[in-house]
């Protein structure tokens, strides 16, 4: 299981990297290998305002779809729209070919609340 | 505690993901979905489907009891054939879908889905009559399937027995494969050529080994249900619990075919299937492609001119295809191939066209 230790993750195996006043989100390596093949991902559009942990999108793989939820409230300033074409980039690239979407964190606490990587593992350990 | 096939301890060593499948905890994929799929499609994969059940049927009453549960003409069937028939209740809807193997002279197999195993057994203990005599031998069979266009060549490096001999449809007992024997059935649930084998439990780890060793040069993969559900239904191969149900009828489920509805005496609920037969069916399954992005799935609600009209009953993305397409159940006006549909994703309605199904068929 690949878990970089500079980002933060959420229970519901999204992860975050904070990159200045931005927030950057995908799912984690260990959540693409669960789902497998995935084959569609919807996103929201730019603008759209996010409320920390509700859904903000779907991954489906072929065999079901899953939620995104959102590890932060604010706003989606850029989606990954090469997504659409290349779903597989989830599989091959999870942190970074594949990120999802950049937020504008309306409450940076919301950061700090998040898993650290050593959290996030263990709580997928231990299932 | 879910039940485990015989292959269980074999599925890590292969890097199996487990599911819970109709009571079952069974393999979903080894490698990936996709991969195993095109395996299938263009070499061969290798599938543990010992969960599903078996039911001996013997005795001198046997061909009159099953002419009476079974939909197809079980008359028609010989020493080394195979049927696929369809049992149903008295309003026609499905009780089960089904093989029929005739082993010898008052002498059948029927393989049914794994978990309809119990069901089916009462539901043909109940309509038994005369000398008919029912063992559920689920436990001590197991079942792999090796389906794709290299399973012949695979299998013939195994066995002495000719391959060549066995039509579709056709089977062959006590086949020795790899040292074990088997029942050796042309039959299959992928769309493709390929094989189903009947062996003891105790026997099923070795042959699922010889196999895949056997294989090896010629990419088989093994191969979980998630690929054997994209295969299937490709293919258009029904799925009970999705396609067929006791509130679905064999006829709205596109198979009449299988339905003979003209036998005498009559099976249970012959009477409807006869007249869906004749004045056609209030439902009827078809196939939709997405125009709209979005992935139909099982359960969604289908529209036609802002009014419901039914449910997809399976949809995925076509790993053959590379399209969004799901079969639906929808009401028999509505069913026309070109006619545009609405498909409720997650809250959306998005737009889908009524295509031609299969939406595979393999190369002759």
């Amino acid at each position: 299981m690949n878990t970089p230790k500079e980002l933060r993750y959420t229970k519901e195996h999204e992860w975050v990297r904070v990159e200045g006043e931005h927030v950057r989100i995908g799912i984690t390596d260990y959540a693409q290998s669960e789902l497998g093949d995935i084959v569609f991902v919807e996103l929201p559009e730019v603008g759209a305002q996010l409320k920390a942990n509700e859904p903000f999108g779907s991954v489906e793989s072929v065999k079901t779809v899953s939620e995104l939820y959102a590890p932060v409230s604010g706003t989606v300033v850029e989606v990954n729209e090469a997504l659409n074409d290349h779903p597989e980039y989830v599989n091959e690239s999870p942190y970074e070919k594949a990120w999802m979407i950049v937020v504008k964190p309306s409450d940076t606490r919301e950061i700090d609340q998040l898993l650290t990587a050593e959290q996030y593992e263990a709580m997928v350990t231990e299932g | 505690m879910l039940k485990r096939t015989p292959l269980f301890p074999a599925y890590a060593r292969y890097g199996a993901k487990t599911i819970e499948f109709g009571g079952w905890e069974m393999p979903v994929q080894f490698s990936s979905i996709k991969e195993e799929h095109e395996a299938v499609r263009t070499r061969a994969g290798l599938f543990d489907v010992s969960h599903m059940g078996e039911i001996a049927v013997r005795g001198r009453g046997s061909l009159a009891f099953l002419q009476k549960l079974m939909t197809n003409d079980v008359a028609k069937l010989r020493p080394g054939r195979a049927q696929y028939a369809l049992m149903c209740n008295e309003n026609g809807g499905t009780v089960d879908d089904l093989l029929i193997y005739q082993k010898g002279e008052d002498d059948y197999l029927l393989v049914v889905n794994a978990a309809n195993t119990e069901n089916d057994f009462a539901w043909l203990s109940e309509h038994a009559e005369g000398d008919v005599e029912l063992e559920d031998v689920s436990a001590e069979t197991a079942q792999l399937a090796l389906q794709g266009p290299a399973a012949e060549r695979v299998l013939q490096t195994l066995t002495d027995f000719d391959l060549t001999a066995l039509r579709p449809f056709s089977f062959a007992d006590g086949v020795e494969v790899a040292g074990m024997k088997a029942l050796v059935s042309r039959t299959g649930y992928t769309g493709e050529d390929g094989f189903e084998l009947y062996c003891r439990a105790e026997d099923a780890a070795a042959l699922w080994e010889a196999i895949l060793d056997a294989g090896a040069r010629d990419g088989v993969l093994p191969c979980g249900l998630g690929a054997r559900d994209t295969l299937r239904f490709e293919a258009c191969l029904p799925l009970y619990g999705q396609e067929l149900s006791t509130a679905i009828s064999p006829i709205e489920a596109g198979l009449g075919f299988a339905v003979k509805t003209e036998k005498e005496p009559p099976f249970i609920g012959q009477a409807v299937l006869k007249r869906q037969k004749e004045e056609g069916p209030p439902r009827r399954l078809i196939g939709i492609e997405m125009i709209d992005r979005g992935i139909p799935r099982h359960g969604y609600v289908v529209f036609a001119d802002g009014e419901e009209v039914g449910f997809v009953t399976t949809g995925t993305q076509s790993p053959t295809l590379k399209k969004n397409i799901g079969l639906a159940l929808v009401k028999a006006e509505v069913a026309a191939i070109g006619r545009e549909v609405e498909v409720d994703i997650r809250g959306k309605r998005l737009k889908a066209n009524i295509v031609p199904i299969p939406f595979y068929r393999r190369a002759k």
